[in-house]
C-alpha cells in the first residue's frame, strides 16, 4: 500500500510538471488577489465602471503573460461615492490578508476618508482618481499612494509657466470655497518659491456680479497677471470686467475655467486666457495609443473616461511590484516608497516622501481662436502671437 | 489714495447704483400702488435682458448691423415686451390676490420669480451658461492717470438720468401720474373721482416692469455678460434698497439704491479685511438704518397707521 502511495505521488507529481511546462502553465502558478474601488453606482459611477474595466485590463493582461510570476484575481468593491459606504467597503477589503494590493477611489471625499482605515489594517493603495491634496500631504501614511496630479501640480505648473514667460507681479481673485482657497494657497506658494510676487488677493463670493471695485484695486497694484481660482461663471464677468476697466494684464485660469461655456460667454475677449488641468486627454498619454488598443479589444460596456488610464496605471504598479516583491503587503509597501521615473502608460512615476506622484501629468492650455489649445502647440508658444507683456 | 483711483471708484459705484436704483423704483411703485411687495421684479430685469439679447441676435442673423438701429429695436422690444408681462403679472396674479393677505402675494411672486428664472435657464438655448451681452455703444474711453472713462457707461448713466427724470415728470406733471398717485394715497377716494383703478394698476405694473427691463439692458452693455441668475441677487438689492429709502417714496429708492452701491464699494476698497466680506458688510448697515429708521430715510408722505 504504501508503496503505491508513493508511486501514485510520483506520478502525480510528474504530471504536473508536464502540465506545468506544457500545455497549461497557469496552473501551476499561485492565486494573488488584489483590489479595486470606485463608485460603481451614483451619480459618478461612468467615471467608476471606467476605472474598474481599466483596472481589470490591466490584470488581464497580465494574467495572459506567461512571463509572470502569479495568477491575479481581481475582487471589486463600490464606494458609491459616499464616505460612509467607502469606509465600510475600504475595511472589508483591507481586513481580508488575502487582498495585497489596490487601485482605490474617484471621488475626493471617499478617498480622504478612508486613508486612515488603509493604515490601519496596512492595505497598500494606489489612488486612480481624488485630485484633493490632503489625500496625501494631511498625513503621512506608508500605505497610501496616487499616481493622478493634485491641485497642487497644477500651480507649480501654473506658477512655472507665468515665471518663463517673463510675468513678476500676479493679483488674485479666488471664490472663497475650499477649492478656491486651495488654489489660492498652493498658487501662492508655488509662484513665491520661484521668486514670483503676489501683490494682492481678493476672495469673492461664488456668486458675486459686480468686480468693478476689486478690479480697481488690481488696476492699482498695476500687475502683469490676473490669476483666477474658481469656475466659470464668475470667470466670464471678471474677464469681461478686465476689459471694461482697461485692464490689459493675462488672464490666468485653472481648469475651473476649462469649459467651452467660458468661451462662448466671453467670445472674442477670451482669445489669450490660460488655463490648467490635471491629467490628459487619454490619447495624449505616452501609452494612451496602446491602452486605448487593447481597452477596444476587451469590448467593454463603458468607456474609460478621463481617469481610465491613470486606473490602469495604478493597478500595473501595484502588480509590479508584487511580481518583484512577492505577495507580502509589507514588502509592497516598502517598495512602492521608493518608486523612482516609473515608466506607465501615463509617464513617468515618480513618488514624493508622502506617496504622491510629482511628475504628475499637467495640460497647459491657452484659448487661441476660440478653442483651447494646449499651449506647446500654440502660436503664443512659438513667438508667433504675444500675450499681453509676454516676453 | 490716488485721485483717479478714488474717481474710477466713484464712477464704478454711480454705475452700480444706476441700476439699483431702476430697480428699487419698481419695487416702491408697486408698493405705491397695491401696498404690495412683488419679489419676481429681479427675476423681470433677466427676462428684460434676455429678450433683448433675443431681439438682437435674430435682427443679426436678419443682416442688420447697424448699432443704434440693433440698440434702438432691442430696448423698444424688451421694455414693450417687459410691460406686458408686467400688465399680466398684475392681472392674472397680483390682482386676484386682492382681497387675500398681503403675505399670499409676496409668496406667489416668490415662486413666479423662481419660474421666470428656470424658465430662462431651461428654454433660452444653453441658457444655463452665461451669455456674452452684444457692446452696442460706442466703447471709446479716455485715461486720466488710473481713471478710464468710458463713453458707454458715460451715456448708460445719462440715460438713467434722463429715464428717472422722465419718470418725475411723468408722476407729477401728468394726468396719469395724477391718477396714479392719487390710487397710491387712497384708492377709495380715487374711485369716486372716476379714476379706472384696474387700468391705473396695470399702468404702474407696466411702468415699472420697462423699467426693469431698461436695468438688464444696461446690466447687459455695462458688464457685456448677462445670466440667469442676475436677477435674484438685483431683486434683493433693490428691494433692500427700496427699503431703506422708504417704500413708496420714488426719491427714497433712489437714493437708497446709490447709498447701497456706495457701502459695497467702501466695503470693498476701504476696509481692512478681504472683500469677499464687502455684501456682509453692506447688508449690515442696512439692517442698522432700518433700526435707526424703520418707515425709511424718505417717509411716505400719507403713511398708513393702524
Amino acid at each position: 500500500m504504501k508503496k503505491f502511495g508513493v508511486l501514485l505521488a510520483v506520478t502525480a507529481g510528474v504530471g504536473l510538471l508536464g502540465l506545468a511546462f506544457g500545455a497549461n502553465p497557469a496552473l501551476a502558478k499561485d492565486k494573488v488577489k488584489v483590489g479595486f474601488i470606485g463608485p460603481l453606482t451614483g451619480g459618478v459611477s461612468v467615471n467608476g465602471l471606467g476605472g474598474r474595466n481599466s483596472a481589470d485590463l490591466a490584470v488581464k493582461l497580465r494574467n495572459a503573460d506567461p512571463k509572470a510570476k502569479y495568477e491575479y484575481e481581481l475582487v471589486v468593491l463600490d464606494d458609491e461615492c459616499k464616505p460612509n459606504v467607502a469606509v465600510q467597503v475600504a475595511t472589508k477589503m483591507a481586513a481580508d490578508k488575502d487582498i495585497i494590493g489596490a487601485a482605490t477611489h474617484y471621488c475626493s471625499s471617499t478617498a480622504i476618508a478612508t486613508v486612515d482605515v488603509y493604515h490601519k489594517f496596512g492595505l497598500p493603495v494606489v489612488v486612480w482618481g481624488a485630485v484633493l491634496p490632503d489625500i496625501t500631504y494631511r498625513n503621512k501614511y506608508a500605505e497610501v499612494h496616487r499616481v493622478n496630479g493634485t491641485m497642487i501640480n497644477q500651480n507649480d505648473a501654473n506658477a512655472e509657466l507665468i515665471s518663463k514667460l517673463g510675468y513678476k507681479n500676479v493679483a488674485v481673485i479666488h471664490d472663497t470655497t475650499d477649492y478656491g482657497k486651495g488654489h489660492n494657497e498652493y498658487f501662492t506658494k508655488a509662484l513665491t518659491k520661484l521668486g514670483g510676487k503676489v501683490v494682492g488677493a481678493f476672495g469673492v463670493t461664488a456668486d458675486q456680479q459686480d468686480f468693478t471695485a476689486e478690479l480697481t484695486q488690481i488696476k492699482a497694484l498695476n500687475p502683469e497677471v490676473i490669476y483666477f481660482g474658481g469656475l466659470t461663471p464668475i470667470g466670464v464677468r471678471i474677464r469681461a470686467q478686465m476689459d471694461k476697466l482697461g485692464i490689459k494684464a493675462v488672464f490666468d485660469g485653472t481648469s475651473g475655467i476649462v469649459s467651452d461655456a467660458y468661451i462662448q460667454g466671453l467670445g472674442p475677449l477670451a482669445e489669450g486666457s490660460l488655463a490648467f488641468r490635471e491629467g490628459a486627454p487619454t490619447e495624449k498619454l505616452p501609452g494612451g495609443k496602446f491602452f486605448m488598443e487593447k481597452y477596444t479589444a476587451q469590448k467593454y460596456d463603458n468607456p474609460p473616461e478621463a481617469y481610465g488610464a491613470f486606473s490602469y496605471a495604478a493597478m500595473d504598479l501595484i502588480l509590479d511590484s508584487i511580481e518583484k516583491v512577492g505577495p507580502d503587503r509589507k514588502k509592497i509597501i516598502a517598495d512602492l516608497a521608493d518608486v523612482k521615473e516609473r515608466d506607465s502608460i501615463v509617464g513617468k512615476i515618480t513618488f514624493d516622501d508622502h506617496g504622491q506622484n510629482t511628475v504628475a501629468v499637467i495640460t497647459k492650455y491657452v484659448i487661441q481662436d476660440g478653442k483651447f489649445v494646449e499651449w506647446e502647440d500654440s502660436e503664443y508658444a512659438s513667438g508667433k502671437r504675444k500675450l499681453p507683456g509676454q516676453k | 489714495m490716488d485721485l483717479g483711483v478714488l474717481a474710477q471708484y466713484i464712477m464704478n459705484g454711480l454705475m452700480l447704483g444706476m441700476m439699483y436704483a431702476l430697480v428699487a423704483v419698481g419695487f416702491t411703485l408697486f408698493f405705491g400702488v397695491l401696498d404690495i411687495i412683488k419679489f419676481s421684479h429681479g427675476d423681470v430685469v433677466t427676462v428684460g435682458a434676455f429678450a433683448a439679447l433675443a431681439t438682437f441676435v435674430s435682427l443679426r442673423s436678419a443682416g442688420i448691423v447697424s448699432s443704434p438701429l440693433l440698440l434702438l429695436v432691442m430696448v423698444t422690444v424688451a421694455l414693450v415686451a417687459m410691460a406686458a408681462l408686467g400688465m399680466l403679472i398684475a392681472r392674472y396674479l397680483v390682482l386676484p390676490l386682492r382681497t387675500a393677505p398681503a403675505l399670499n402675494t409676496l409668496l406667489i411672486t416668490l415662486m413666479l420669480g423662481t419660474v421666470l428664472r428656470e424658465s430662462v435657464r431651461l428654454f433660452y438655448p444653453q441658457g444655463a451658461n452665461p451669455k456674452p451681452f452684444p457692446a452696442l455703444l460706442p466703447s471709446s474711453s479716455i485715461n486720466i492717470g488710473q481713471f478710464n472713462l468710458r463713453l458707454d457707461n458715460a451715456i448708460m448713466l445719462a440715460a438713467g438720468v434722463l429715464v428717472i427724470v422722465g419718470l418725475q415728470f411723468l408722476l407729477n406733471r401728468t394726468k396719469l401720474g395724477l391718477a396714479i398717485r392719487a390710487v397710491a394715497q387712497d384708492e377709495e377716494t380715487a374711485r369716486t373721482m372716476g379714476i379706472n383703478f384696474t387700468a391705473i394698476v396695470l399702468v404702474t405694473f407696466a411702468i415699472g416692469s420697462a423699467l426693469a427691463a431698461f436695468a438688464g439692458i444696461m446690466n447687459g452693455l455695462y458688464y457685456n455678460e448677462i445670466n440667469f441668475g442676475m436677477g435674484l441677487y438685483l431683486g434683493v438689492i433693490g428691494f433692500a434698497a427700496a427699503i431703506i429709502g422708504g417704500l413708496g417714496s420714488i426719491y427714497g429708492a433712489i437714493l437708497g439704491g446709490f447709498l447701497f452701491a456706495a457701502l459695497q464699494t467702501i466695503g470693498a476698497v476701504a476696509l481692512p479685511f478681504a472683500s469677499a466680506y464687502k455684501d456682509v458688510f453692506a447688508f449690515t448697515v442696512i439692517i442698522m438704518f432700518m433700526a435707526w429708521r424703520p418707515t425709511g430715510l424718505i417717509q411716505e408722505k400719507i403713511s398708513e397707521r393702524v
